[in-house]
């Protein structure tokens, strides 16, 4: 494709950005995700631990307290765009059929879209109380 | 040791798991009723099962991952040391699970 002969330059060759054409984007996020998660999952189990065994009164009541619900919401999409992330790369891994793959890949978004989407509404429909 | 696959079979547990977190976190949204299907659910063997697996999933998935930023950073490539990392995040991930259950027993009476 860029052989000796090519016509492109360096710079445009590096703006194709590989196969994918996103570059070292998804490495990257799957880090960050990763690292956010790290420094989340103390309180996170703090969290859980503290609301074992109480009434979904008393549990309700701590999960819609504001820091708790932001903690949560923060682990909530660092985690499952994480998911997204690491269930591609497996998908890509695996699953060599071309249009397998594409519905694959579709499936894992939605259901990380739908995870995702459902556990914030939850969450801040406990923080506003109704 | 062939750990890698166990990083990754633990992110697909983790995946499944994780409509678990939301189903506890949509039914503390829903109401009393929903709330106490959960508990029953987690308050069961074949639950606690569930969530003793997936705190492992958890707990070893973290320190398999925290192997892989060490790796990241650029260290820790020897042989030596690779086995060193696989063999502490193995160990951590087990003693960090059981630690989290003796806690939750403790605060919560295993409830």
């Amino acid at each position: 494709m860029s052989g000796p002969s090519s016509m492109r330059t360096p710079l445009e060759r590096v703006r194709g950005l590989g196969s994918a054409h996103t570059g070292t984007g998804d490495f990257w996020r799957q880090r960050l995700t990763a690292v956010a998660m790290t420094l989340l999952i103390v309180p996170v189990i703090v969290v859980v631990i503290t609301l074992i065994g109480r009434n979904h009164a008393g549990a309700a009541q701590i999960l819609g307290s504001i820091p708790i619900a932001i903690i949560l919401l923060l682990f909530i999409i660092a985690s499952t765009w994480h998911m997204k992330i690491g269930m591609q790369v497996v998908i890509e891994d695996y699953i060599h059929n071309e249009k397998l793959k594409i519905a694959s890949v579709m499936a894992n978004n939605f259901f990380c879209v739908a995870v995702a989407l459902a556990s914030i509404y939850a969450i801040l429909k406990l923080s506003s109380g109704v | 040791m062939a750990l890698s696959i166990v990083h990754r079979a633990t992110g697909l547990a983790l995946y499944f798991g994780t409509l678990l977190l939301a189903w506890w976190l949509i039914a503390a949204a829903s109401g009393p009723s929903a709330y106490a299907n959960v508990q029953a659910f987690t308050g069961s063997a074949i639950g606690k099962l569930i969530v003793f697996g997936y705190t492992w999933a958890l707990m070893h998935h973290l320190c398999s991952g925290i192997r892989h930023f060490v790796w990241d950073l650029g260290y820790g490539f020897k042989a030596n040391e690779r086995e060193a990392l696989t063999w502490g995040a193995l160990v951590a991930g087990i003693a960090l699970t059981v630690l989290v259950w003796i806690i939750a027993y403790a605060v919560g009476g295993g409830r």
